[in-house]
């Protein structure tokens, strides 16, 4: 994947996959209190790293996602912190009720790993896509909901998860993201949006795989005498409204960037705060309402306009409708 | 019958030694796929489509009085394409766009997208409900078609598959067959390691189902048991196959972890020559 490329990020070498692994086992050295459910995924979602070092915290309950869920809802009442994994896709929609009762409504403290968000999965294809993951947890009113963007982030969304108490749902992706923020440092505050780059004369909000894709565009967009900010979106709920209204304030302009349906998504939520605070002319890159296909991820990223070409050409527009 | 004449074994066993070079042909040029979980259920759908059990139309995929494949592991995929392309419900060249942008022929079956494709599936669990669906359709409709469904056995630990058997057995199903591709492996190991499945004769049975257990390398004592379960009357069947996962190639059959993988070309090579028996 080119992503990053024209911002200058470094490329990491791990899939964010294998990267949510290695933070996860931390957390589960750190917290003995970490149990991790698996349904029959585990080599995918890189849990297997906790299987071979913690077997006894470790249950692969199959493919039968509701049981998983319900599962993980009994070890929370016993005092565990149960990761409740499987691919965004199949764990949702399978088991959202579950979800709704058993962790949600009794707002227990549980966490969900949606693995594989978004097409960037690719090959497997759209039965296999989570691209209705963030819509579907916008339904469920306790749950916090977090789509760290780089390996660091990663790290630190995995530790502010499990430190949480309460319900919190983290979206990670099958591919290679480029790093953003440093390994050692990265600012990680749930519900507190990081500036990644600064810029005057619009807003490019994203969150995952897009804010590289934001930056390949802002840098773009810098060659033509536009300056973008971009705000690394990594929590889609509780929403940074400070942030949106400076955003909207000093910018003037907003474009939303997620590998998600635009409808119910991140940038749904993002217009109803900038509409409530300081409306401002946007945009909206994601996906229109199709279900995706197969495909090499590039190929699909380009075919259905989630590249930083898509966005630049986005920020252009919502530029020149505030010029105008 | 339709376009499904009753072939010789030993030309059934050419058909799916050569539909076995197909799936590893598509798969290793996509990079991507699950070989072993279709070379484990070849001879199960060589003895379906091509062995005389089910009737269809491939000029008219939709004819009404066609008897129903549900491939419910759709993860199968490229074994599906396979019987397709040969049954000719689908271009032979199509194929090889697996899991490419644009193609139809998708890494998962998708309904309405390739002809033949009678379920949308690759979300374990399902295919069976939707079997019971056509059964009750047929009943609506008065027609008098069978209903097959290839289930995985890591796909029976969803709870969908045994609300559709009890179900079917409410319902009577007796022109309903579930084959179950008994390879004792899901994707993370074998089933009895990650969650027993045993005693599956008397769990199928207990739910009102007819059982029959099968050789599912052996085309004849396939086709014998889908003959017998024919005779069943008031209750559904299931056909337990028992199989190898990655059967054919040795290298593969050995090691679970093949599991969604592709082979890699090297490895293809290796696996072309043995299942052309020149190695
Ligand atoms: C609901 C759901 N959960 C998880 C998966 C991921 N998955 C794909 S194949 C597979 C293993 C299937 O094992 P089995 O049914 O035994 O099929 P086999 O490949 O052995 O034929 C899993 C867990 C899925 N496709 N659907
Ligand atoms: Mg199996």
């Amino acid at each position: 994947m080119e992503l990053g490329k024209q911002a200058g990020l470094k490329p990491y070498p791990q899939p964010l996959r294998n990267v949510f692994g290695e933070a996860l086992l931390n957390v589960a050295r750190d917290n003995e209190k970490v149990v991790v459910l698996d349904g029959d995924l585990g080599n995918s979602t890189k849990t297997e790293y906790v299987r071979q070092t913690f077997p006894d915290r470790f249950f692969n309950i199959g493919i039968a996602e509701s049981n998983l869920v319900g599962i993980g809802a009994g070890l929370a009442a016993c005092g565990f912190v149960p990761w409740i994994t499987s691919f965004s896709s199949f764990l949702l929609c399978n088991a959202y009720d579950q979800i709704r009762l058993a962790v949600a409504m009794s707002n227990i403290n549980a966490k969900v790993l949606g693995s594989h968000g978004g097409i960037t999965l690719g090959k497997d294809g759209p039965t296999q896509m989570g691209i209705e993951d963030l819509a579907l947890m916008g339904g469920l009113p306790t749950f916090v909901i977090l789509v760290p963007s780089d390996p660091a982030s990663m790290h630190a969304a995995v530790k502010a998860a499990t430190d949480y108490v309460g319900p919190v749902f983290l979206r990670s992706s099958r591919v290679a993201l480029p790093e953003i923020y440093p390994m050692d440092n990265c600012p990680f505050e749930i519900g507190k949006a990081n500036v990644v780059r600064q810029g005057s004369d619009l807003t490019i909000v994203a969150c995952g795989i897009m804010v590289a894709a934001a930056l390949d565009a802002a840098a773009v967009l810098a060659k033509e005498g536009i300056e973008a900010r971009v705000l690394d979106m990594h929590t889609i709920r509780p929403m940074d409204v400070d942030a949106l209204a400076a955003a909207a304030r000093e910018t003037g302009a907003i474009v939303t960037a997620e590998e998600h349906l635009l409808q119910g998504g991140m940038g749904s939520n993002v217009a109803r705060v900038v509409a409530e605070q300081h409306p401002v002319p946007m945009r909206f890159v994601g996906l229109a309402d199709t279900y995706t296909e197969s495909g090499d991820p590039d190929d699909l990223l380009r075919k259905y306009k989630l590249t930083a070409v898509d966005i630049a050409a986005a920020a252009r527009e919502a530029y020149a409708a505030k010029a105008g | 019958m339709d376009a499904n004449p009753k072939t010789a074994v030993s030309e059934l066993n050419e058909i799916a030694r050569q539909m076995r070079l197909d799936i590893l042909e598509m798969t290793t040029q996509a990079g991507s796929g699950h070989p072993s979980s279709s070379f484990s259920a070849t001879e199960i759908v060589t003895a379906l489509y091509f062995g005389g059990v089910l009737c269809y139309r491939p000029d008219e995929p939709l004819w009404p009085e066609r008897d129903r494949f549900i491939m419910s592991k759709g993860h199968a995929a490229p074994l599906l394409y396979a019987a397709l392309a040969r049954a000719g419900y689908i271009e032979r060249d199509l194929i090889w766009t697996l899991r490419e942008v644009d193609s139809p022929v998708q890494g998962h079956p998708i309904q309405n997208v390739l002809p033949g494709v009678e379920a949308t599936t690759g979300s374990l669990g399902q295919g069976l409900s939707a079997g019971v669906g056509h059964v009750l359709g047929g009943r609506l409709n008065q027609l008098d078609y069978r209903v097959y469904v290839l289930l995985g056995d890591g796909e029976c630990e969803a709870g969908q598959v045994w609300e559709a058997a009890m179900a079917a057995a409410h319902f009577q199903a007796d022109n309903l067959v579930a084959i179950l591709d008994y390879n004792k492996f899901q994707e993370t190991g074998p089933i009895s390691r990650e969650m027993a499945l045993e005693p599956l004769v008397d769990k199928w049975r207990s739910f009102g189902w007819h059982v029959e257990e099968a050789d599912g390398h052996d085309v004849a004592d396939l086709l014998a048991k889908f003959a017998a379960v024919e005779a069943v009357k008031g209750q559904p069947s299931i056909i337990i196959a028992h199989t190898v996962k990655g059967k054919g190639v040795s290298f593969v059959e050995a090691d679970f972890t093949f599991h969604g993988r592709a082979l890699t070309p090297q490895q293809a090579e290796l696996a072309r020559e043995e299942l052309n028996g020149t190695r």
